[in-house]
């Protein structure tokens, strides 16, 4: 059973690094390019976990993990946040928001697969 | 790994441009938050890429500039005109670290320490170049080596070969009793006690016991609380931390205590039920193989459906499997309601791998494979013309089933050429954006007050035309501000602002696009141009020459005025290169100049490389093209129209205008008399500056769509002509230089070698 991933990030090479370590794990990857398309793929797709950065132009990473909360289809899905901030403030509003867990990056492949089996049924 | 390099370093060159763009509206006066938000992401985008490829100069420097521009989104640092300008020469560093990091080479250490120190000193806060980023970002290579992840938890959570409660105890393993009490948030933010317990098993041997004794009445109970707690007893060879680490994410969503040594004892069980977890996690999974016990009460299996439902999406399953009574009271007890309204996992998945994972709304495509497009377009134009010719040949009626099938199909080649053309075309922003750190740079260097201003930066453009524009269009831009700009002082003694102006402008003008280079400053100095080119032996001291023509000796190899004035503009470079690079792109370079009120250079170049449409002509037996985008009309001149202008040149009158009559014939060399006129056709010519000129050809044979096929590769560059093409019978024919024909004509020489040679 291949879980499908979803990352949000508005970088590019974010998103392929996490592309190619995921897709190596075995796992389903969906793209989006900053908060509102992830909302926008979430509208007919399904993701078992979701992987979002915070920084993102029109909706960012917050506003997003608000929003799928919200959503009564994806409100269960745990939301690991990618960020390079490891201060104790960002990681408490994006705990308020609803965020299911955190991955600080650099990430490195091995610790990022950790962190999604640490909030995946 | 290259790959992503590349990726990384193509998005850098994109973020650098929204940085240098973003921070010159902020320059501007624009207070538009989400342009500071903008900026910030660039900056921050790019450090977060280069602390995955272990960039350390690249991360400190990010990072310092990180700072300080948070300063700026937070509003607790004004963008007066000294911190845009620090700001901005912040990102010139951090184009340059970019640079060095991709392509090697040394950095200039010196003004990246001293930016950084400018950095600091804006922000507050002492953080110099070597300064640590205060987080903590390991340097440890993104290796990429495979990750062999195979994790059968995924697929088959039956974990219990590591909760054998008889399992012998590791001889330096430690027993820890945690106490796990999830509060709601853990539940709402989609945490998992279930989850939890089974990393918590992977560590060891564990006894889970579950405490359902806090569960409340059904009137009591509130759909999002949360009533269940867990003591774990588990017997591991890992520390504390470790154990603590998977508590990670939910710590403060919960309590938990974590005793080193079997602090509870069995006596201190809770009053809920015993639970294995293997057979917790079975059912979790739906795996009801055996009723979980028979002769357990009611209440006991309403706890374990309880646990189910928390724990999964696969709660429909498992409710299904409970006897009916205590279903009701589970789903009420369920902390997540909609939980079960998710759709079970299989299903979910099911979608997700019937569709392409695609939602970006562009695609990169590899350059190749367009141009492979682009050359395939051209071989069926190519066909399609030939095919049309055929049925012409074969005498068939234009309305003809065949002729109007055809008609079709030319109208779909068109369309199919236009939709890989567009797939080409972008912006000219891609340039136009770089040059604003040249100017600056220029500025500097030449002490000279600077402003540029672009205009048109959305005109699209064939991509190779837009990358082969970024020479010459830099060495115009250093051109005008060394050469074209006078000094602060000279400007004001002039009576002009001190500040020089440098207008870049682009705009699409009948099927080509047109860019200008235009400066405010002193104009050409003709008399110098002259004395230059007399010294250099490129003009005869005697030679009566138009202002034109001395503007555009310019253009005349040799002519570099680079070493006698400074090295801004020169590096080896002269106008003639410029020129070149443009003719190469089958474009036109023209200059017009006032002294006192600036000079422009005017680009004008095709929008695409690969096609254009062309009026087929016959001159002297020969088949040329003439193209279509510098005809105005054609006209068949009557004999009283000509008149003799001295010498073996004519003029044409239309319109009571005198125009130029130009026999393509005899300046290609094909005939060495003049043709008739009155036997054959004109096409008046708009050449550069917008001149008009009349070509004599013999006949036309009509107008066609044509695919450009060089002949520089095989023949080098042949003056008069710009390429070349295959009709629709198969024959080459040769495409016309229409400005390069009417330059020659004008300067008066009958031999066409010379007057090319002076031209080009």
């Amino acid at each position: 059973m291949t879980k499908t991933i979803l990352t949000v990030d508005d970088s590019r090479t974010m998103r392929e690094m996490l592309l190619l370590a995921l897709q190596e794990a075995g796992f389903n990857v969906l793209q989006a390019e900053d908060g509102m398309m992830g909302l926008e793929v979430l509208k007919d797709r399904q993701a078992d976990v979701i992987i979002t950065d915070i920084n993102m132009p029109r909706l960012d990473g917050f506003g997003f993990i608000e929003h799928v909360r919200r959503d009564s289809t994806h409100r269960a899905v745990p939301i690991l946040v990618l960020t390079t901030e490891s201060d104790a403030e960002k990681k408490s509003r994006a705990r308020s928001a609803g965020a299911t867990g955190w991955i600080v990056k650099p990430f490195h492949p091995v610790k990022l697969v950790d962190a999604i089996r640490r909030v995946s049924a | 790994m290259d790959s992503l390099r590349q990726i990384f370093f193509q998005e850098c060159e994109e973020q650098l441009a929204e940085l240098e763009s973003g921070l010159l509206e902020i320059e501007g006066g624009s207070e538009d938050p989400e342009i500071v938000n903008a900026v910030f992401r660039a900056v921050h985008s790019i450090k977060g890429g280069a602390g995955a490829f272990a960039l350390e100069d690249l991360v400190r420097f990010a990072h310092v500039f990180e700072t300080v521009l948070d300063e700026v989104r937070k509003g607790r640092l004004s963008t007066a005109s000294p911190v845009t300008e620090t700001l901005l020469r912040a990102a010139d560093v951090l184009a340059d670290l970019v640079r060095v990091a991709r392509d090697g080479g040394n950095v200039n250490e010196e003004r990246i320490h001293t930016s950084a120190d400018e950095l600091a000193a804006l922000s507050g806060a002492p953080i110099g170049a070597n300064a640590e980023p205060e987080e903590e970002v390991s340097f440890e290579d993104f290796g990429f080596t495979p990750v062999a992840m195979d994790f059968p938890v995924f697929d088959d959570i039956a974990v219990v070969d590591t909760v054998s409660v008889e399992a012998e105890a590791e001889p330096d393993a430690t027993t820890y009793t945690i106490s796990f009490r999830p509060h709601p948030g853990l539940y709402t933010n989609a945490n998992e006690p279930v989850v939890l317990l089974r990393e918590l098993s992977r560590l060891g041997d564990a006894q889970i016991v579950c405490d359902t004794s806090t569960i409340p009445t059904l009137e009591e109970l509130e759909a999002e609380g949360s009533y269940l707690a867990w003591t774990i007893t588990l017997t591991t060879t890992h520390e504390e931390d470790d154990v603590r680490s998977i508590f990670e994410f939910v710590d403060g969503d919960c309590d938990l205590e974590i005793i080193t040594g079997n602090a509870a004892s069995s006596n201190d069980e809770p009053a809920g039920v015993d639970d294995d977890i293997a057979a917790l996690l079975a059912r979790v999974r739906g795996e009801f193989t055996e009723p979980v016990d028979e002769s357990a009460s009611p209440a006991a299996s309403a706890a374990d459906v309880v646990v189910g439902l928390a724990g999964s999406a696969t709660a429909e399953t498992a409710a299904a499997a409970i006897p009916s009574t205590p279903i009701i009271e589970a789903e009420a007890a369920k902390p997540t309601p909609e939980a079960a309204k998710t759709p079970p996992p299989a299903k979910a998945e099911k979608a997700a791998g019937s569709e392409a994972p695609s939602t970006n709304q562009t695609i990169r495509v590899d350059l190749d494979r367009v141009d492979r497009l682009m050359n395939l377009v051209g071989e069926l134009v190519i066909n399609q013309a030939m095919l049309s010719q055929r049925l012409t040949d074969a005498g068939l009626a234009r309305d003809s089933e065949f002729a109007t099938g055809l008609d079709e199909f030319e109208q779909l080649t068109h369309d199919i050429q236009e939709g890989v053309m567009a797939i080409r075309a972008q912006p000219v922003k891609s340039v136009f954006q770089r040059m604003p750190r040249l100017v600056r740079e220029v500025a500097a260097i030449t002490g000279k007050k600077v402003r540029l201003v672009t205009e048109g930066e959305d005109t699209e453009v064939d991509k190779t035309v837009i990358e082969r524009l970024a020479d010459p269009l830099t060495h115009m831009i250093r051109n005008a501000i060394d050469h074209g700009l006078e000094s602060p002082e000279k400007r004001l003694a002039a009576g002009k602002r001190e500040e020089g102006l440098v207008r870049l402008s682009a705009s699409h003008r009948s099927g080509r696009i047109v860019i200008d280079i235009a400066d405010d400053g002193a104009g050409i100095n003709r008399q110098r141009v002259r004395a230059i080119a007399e010294e250099k032996g490129l003009i005869q001291p005697n030679a009566q020459l138009t202002d034109e023509e001395v503007d555009n000796l310019i253009f005349l190899p040799g002519f570099s005025t680079a070493s006698t004035v400074s090295d801004i503009s020169g590096r080896g470079v002269g106008m003639d290169v410029v020129k070149k690079s443009i003719q190469a792109l089958g474009g036109r370079v023209s200059i017009t100049s006032r002294p006192g009120e600036g000079s422009t250079f005017t680009l004008s170049l095709p929008l695409t490389l690969a096609v254009l449409y062309g009026m087929v002509v016959t001159v002297a037996e020969q088949t040329l093209v003439v193209p279509l985008t510098s005809i105005v009309e054609t006209l068949k001149p009557k004999a009283g129209d000509i008149h003799g202008f001295g010498g073996d040149s004519r003029v044409i009158s239309m319109r009571n205008n005198f125009l130029p009559l130009i026999d393509v014939g005899r300046e290609l060399g094909y005939r060495s008399q003049p043709a008739d006129p009155g036997a054959g056709v004109a096409l008046l010519v708009e050449s550069d500056g917008g001149a008009h000129s009349a070509l004599m050809v013999d006949a036309i044979q009509g107008q066609r769509q044509i695919v450009i096929k060089s002949l520089e590769e095989n023949y080098g560059r042949v003056p008069g002509v710009a390429a070349a093409t295959i009709l629709g019978d198969g024959r080459v024919a040769l495409i016309l230089d229409v400005d390069a024909i009417v330059a020659a004509s004008r300067t008066g020489a009958s031999n066409s070698e010379t007057a090319f040679a002076l031209a080009g």
